[in-house]
């Protein structure tokens, strides 16, 4: 506090206490019309009338806040930038870091994060996209060309996040500059009038006026207080005033600091993650062994700073799935739960290693995480030819169509050994049931009763030309439909261990019955066919920065919030009737304590000095 | 072993009997409330004394008792609070019967608990039961430390239609999903509903504060016009600061919990789904709902912000709550399939 008031009143008025004034509640009052004016609430006005009635009603040990912060003083007239570029882009930057703009811009991302809800996004559900814009094919380019399909990375949603920041890093440089030099500042001079602030308190004793002060202040230093002693001598009618001047709770600007820049933490870790985290998934089938390298992949997302050899080279074998099923006649029947992938990682040159894969519960190889995303039954079929050559064998995935009884959907493909193409389509029912249509459902997700039905497409499968095509789905553009509906002969319906023959002569299909040697079939056939289980493979090394962020954001946000900022004032006036001890304190933002602290300080104090107060004045 | 099915049907009996009771506190809380409307006549003059005159960093609802609040601003025109000490005999009867349906109310959560063998907490009618438990625990709570006795007639009212309404999410009790098997369950959704109990006060906090401020308004124009003050029970609550300050305080607690919410549910995605974020509908609605509460805490903290329009947005803050606990977790699709719908 070196600033020196320049008021001709407080001089005029008995004699200029040097350096007394500047934190003089009662001139302050008096020089300070528009505090009383403004709409601020009363609590605001005594921080600044106690604090100075400067411009900025602020002193140097006092947190740094934007103009239009509330406990800040209304900026005197219109502030016009003064022409030139540098005002109008210093204007331009006070405004981007102000209070007003911060809210502004967290209310639009509030806004701005709701569509993302209500129409499904690319990110996290393609197919809803796609099925959207066969629904609604007319609003979709117009919703398209607004990128309401990727709102999250949109340019409008990135805008407005990165308009915060840039905000909120103006907001957080300076203040932190300001905080560092307001920890190594003094608490502020002792107000000349203690009276005029609410928690006041005061009596008269017969005390040593400079003892009483040196206890106070060995009793606010115990209580984790900055203190300082401010003593002025008498002068002409004006008594000898000991004092001492007292501050805590810079913690609470720290926390806010620390809050805000752990903010910022969260943001860049996340970016920097994303460009450095890849993505994969895959169907594995149990006896199946997949490696962990880009081509092995059904899909995969990664960011464009991962290299096309950046995966660890180790292979994974599904030995088996374990699913449990709730019984039939139980309040939840056929819910399936306590899925377990039980694998083999083997990486080159080592020993294989058992793992086990659950929901919950991912499994770390390396630095990376293998999740359990789904699972499902998955038909071995075996397809020969006119004259009993085998001419495929493969155990297919069959995904499920979404019920608990897991009626399944795939597609077999046999592009080679027959004289034409053949593609076959069709459900999968772990316990078929028939409709009273005539239709077949599954009623149950275990394998009690399976049945496969099958279409059969002849012609061209489109995979010739080395167009990429989707596994799970058919193109029967150019191909007859053979069975089924709309034709002459019936859908082939296998249990395990039937066959069937095929259209037109071209040879013989089984449905294996995979039950292993010496299964107990009591229940049902729940061993005859495979398994299969949907894997993720994730590797993301911004997490932990993420978390550590979190949570330094959740710390300093406590600390903000809940360490009270507080000043307090014991004062000891030399008068003819003894020595007056006076007991102030004020508040730096909310406190609902500070009363009970001022009564407790003062309390203890005159407990110390052996005073009895009878009555305590307020 | 007990008998599942029958510990259900007694938890559903003890939730009923709860509503019950909370109708008739809701009752009694009322006729306080009308009570209070008279008795603001006849303290009209006791409050005409000369208001206090202090200067001071006090936070209005700091006060040692709310009942001591001055404004310096309009303090003659605008009695707010100056309530001498009263035996609030109806206010007492709504305040014991809300605490009796409250026990009933945790007798039925607990059983319907016990009887899953698992935390009462995992679909929606758990939810409801176990978040509308946590908003009558808070509001009995926060009585021991200030009297809130005048939105009695706003919690009981509010958990009564809620507890009644969620009804229609009434499932029999089922094993858990696999993926909610998770010690992250017991955290992330307590925590949440506890933040919502405390979103919830102080969002009735915040609707009496918007009240008061028009009532103060309008007293100080009545004054000028030489008018007297109409009758209204807002004349013997806090003033429009204090309960903004009361309200503010309620709501930081809630967004503290509602932050950890936030990142407990990002550890808990990372082990379920293999990402600690996908802007799930969930995901997305926990996140606005943060970013609104943070625009509250620093509309708190912005000239021009304070007071009306603050309480605004913590109105428009927990109608987002609601809105993500009904309409966002049975209407629109997403992970966060467990309703039990
Ligand atoms: C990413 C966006 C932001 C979020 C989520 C956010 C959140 C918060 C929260 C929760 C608080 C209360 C806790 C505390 O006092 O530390 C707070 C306080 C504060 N924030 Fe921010 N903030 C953001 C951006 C900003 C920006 C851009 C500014 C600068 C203009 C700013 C300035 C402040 C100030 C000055 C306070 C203290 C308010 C007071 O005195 O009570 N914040 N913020």
């Amino acid at each position: 506090m070196s600033r020196r008031s320049s008021d001709p009143d407080s001089n005029a008025k008995g004699g200029h206490v040097p350096g007394e004034n500047d934190a003089n509640p009662d001139a302050a009052g008096e020089q300070a019309p528009e505090a009383e004016a403004s709409d601020a609430a009363p609590r605001s006005r005594g921080a600044r009338t106690a604090s100075g009635a400067d411009t900025t009603g602020a002193d140097a040990s006092d947190p740094q806040r934007p103009s239009d912060h509330f406990d800040s003083a209304p900026a005197s007239g219109v502030v016009s930038p003064k022409l030139g570029v540098v005002g109008w882009l210093r204007w331009a930057w006070r405004q981007l870091t102000s209070m007003r703009t911060a809210l502004v811009l967290l209310l639009l991302l509030a806004v701005a994060a709701v569509p993302g809800s209500l129409f499904p996004q690319r990110s996290a559900d393609p197919n809803g996209v796609t099925q959207y814009q066969a629904d609604h094919p007319d609003l979709f380019p117009l919703l398209e060309s607004v990128q309401m399909f990727d709102v999250y990375h949109s340019a409008w949603f990135s805008a407005i996040y990165i308009l915060l920041f840039i905000s909120l890093v103006g907001c957080i440089l300076p203040r932190t500059k300001h905080h560092l030099k307001a920890l190594r500042s003094r608490p502020p001079r002792t107000p000349v009038r203690l009276g005029r602030l609410a928690d006041h308190r005061a009596t008269t004793a017969h005390v040593d006026a400079d003892e009483a002060i040196a206890a106070a202040t060995k009793q606010l230093k115990a209580s984790g207080y900055r203190v300082e002693r401010y003593d002025t001598d008498a002068v002409g009618s004006r008594p000898a005033v000991k004092s001492v001047s007292a501050e805590r709770g810079y913690l609470r600007e720290t926390g806010n600091l620390v809050f805000h820049a752990a903010l910022v933490g969260v943001l860049i870790a996340v970016g920097i993650g994303g460009t450095l985290k890849y993505t994969g998934q895959r169907v594995v089938i149990e006896g199946t062994t997949f490696v962990n390298t880009l081509l092995d992949y059904s899909s995969m997302n990664r960011g464009q700073f991962v290299s096309e050899d950046a995966l660890e080279p180790y292979a994974m074998t599904l030995d088996s799935f374990d699913v449990t099923y709730q019984p039939p006649g139980s309040n939840a029947m056929s819910q399936a739960g306590d899925f377990a992938a039980n694998v083999t990682i083997t990486h080159p040159g080592e020993e294989p290693e058992p793992g086990v894969v659950k929901v919950n519960e991912p499994l770390q190889v390396g630095h990376d995480s293998i999740y359990l995303l789904g699972n499902g039954y998955a038909p071995t079929v075996t397809i020969r030819d006119a004259d009993g050559e085998v001419v495929y064998e493969d155990s297919v995935a069959f995904l499920p169509s979404g019920d608990a009884q897991m009626t399944s959907q795939g597609v077999i493909k046999v592009a080679d050994g027959l004289p034409e193409q053949l593609g076959l389509v069709g459900f999968f029912y772990p316990t078929v049931a028939e409709l009273t249509t005539g239709a077949y459902a599954s009623q149950y997700g275990d394998l009690l009763n399976p049945l496969l039905t099958l279409d059969v497409y002849a012609g061209d499968l489109g995979i010739d030309d080395g167009t990429p095509r989707n596994v799970y789905a058919l193109d029967t553009d150019g191909m007859d439909k053979l069975t089924g509906r709309d034709t002459d002969r019936e859908s082939i319906e296998l249990a395990p261990g039937d066959t069937a023959d095929l259209p037109n002569g071209m040879g013989t299909i089984t449905f294996e019955d995979e039950t292993p040697e010496g299964a107990d079939d009591s229940i049902g056939m729940t061993e005859s066919v495979k398994r299969f289980a949907s894997l993720q493979v994730h590797h993301d090394a911004s997490a932990p920065w993420v978390l550590l962020f979190a949570v330094l954001a959740v710390l300093g946000l406590l600390t903000a919030l809940f360490v009270p900022r507080r000043r307090m004032w014991v004062k000891a006036t030399e008068g003819a009737d003894g020595v007056e001890l006076e007991y102030a304190g004020l508040a730096r933002g909310e406190d609902p304590t500070l009363r009970a602290a001022v009564d407790q300080l003062a309390d203890k104090h005159l407990a110390s000095l052996g005073v009895e107060e009878h009555p305590p004045t307020r | 072993m007990p008998d599942v099915a029958a510990l259900d049907t007694y938890s559903v009996i003890l939730v009923w009997t709860a509503v019950a009771i909370y109708t008739l506190s809701f009752i009694a809380y009322a006729v306080d409330l009308s009570k209070r409307s008279q008795e603001s006549i006849e303290v009209k003059d006791a409050v005409r004394a000369p208001a206090r005159e202090k200067v001071g960093a006090l936070n209005a609802a700091s006060a040692s008792s709310v009942g001591t609040v001055t404004r310096a601003a309009a303090s003659s025109a605008v009695p707010a609070g100056a309530e001498p000490p009263k035996r609030r005999v109806f206010a007492r009867i709504g305040t014991a019967l809300a605490a009796l349906g409250f026990v009933m109310h945790l007798a039925a959560t607990v059983l319907r608990g016990v009887a899953a063998g698992r935390v009462p907490w995992s679909n929606m009618w758990e939810f409801a039961m176990t978040g509308t438990l946590l908003i009558m625990a808070v509001y009995l709570g926060v009585l021991f430390w200030k009297d809130l006795r005048f939105l009695g007639t706003f919690m009981t009212g509010l958990v009564t239609v809620l507890l009644a309404s969620s009804s229609i999410f009434y499932v029999e009790i089922v094993p858990l999903m696999d993926p909610l098997k998770s010690a992250w369950l017991v955290i992330h959704v307590f925590v949440a509903s506890l933040g919502t109990a405390f979103l919830a006060l102080a969002f009735g906090l915040s609707v009496v504060q918007l009240m008061q401020a028009r009532r103060e308004r309008l007293a100080v124009v009545a004054a000028e016009n030489g008018e007297e003050p109409k009758r209204s029970f807002l004349r013997t609550l806090p003033s429009a600061e204090a309960l903004e300050g009361l309200a503010y305080r309620l709501a930081i607690i809630g967004f503290i919990f509602w932050t950890f919410t936030l990142i407990a549910g990002a550890i808990w995605a990372q082990d379920a789904w293999g990402r600690y974020w996908g802007f799930d509908v969930k995901e997305v609605w926990t996140f606005i709902i943060w970013v609104l509460y943070a625009g509250y805490i620093h509309a708190r903290a912005t000239r021009g912000w304070r007071g009306t329009r603050s309480a605004w947005l913590a109105i428009v803050g927990f109608a987002a709550v609601i809105f993500n606990f009904t309409i966002v977790n049975m209407y629109f699709d997403g992970l966060h399939a467990y309703s039990g719908l």
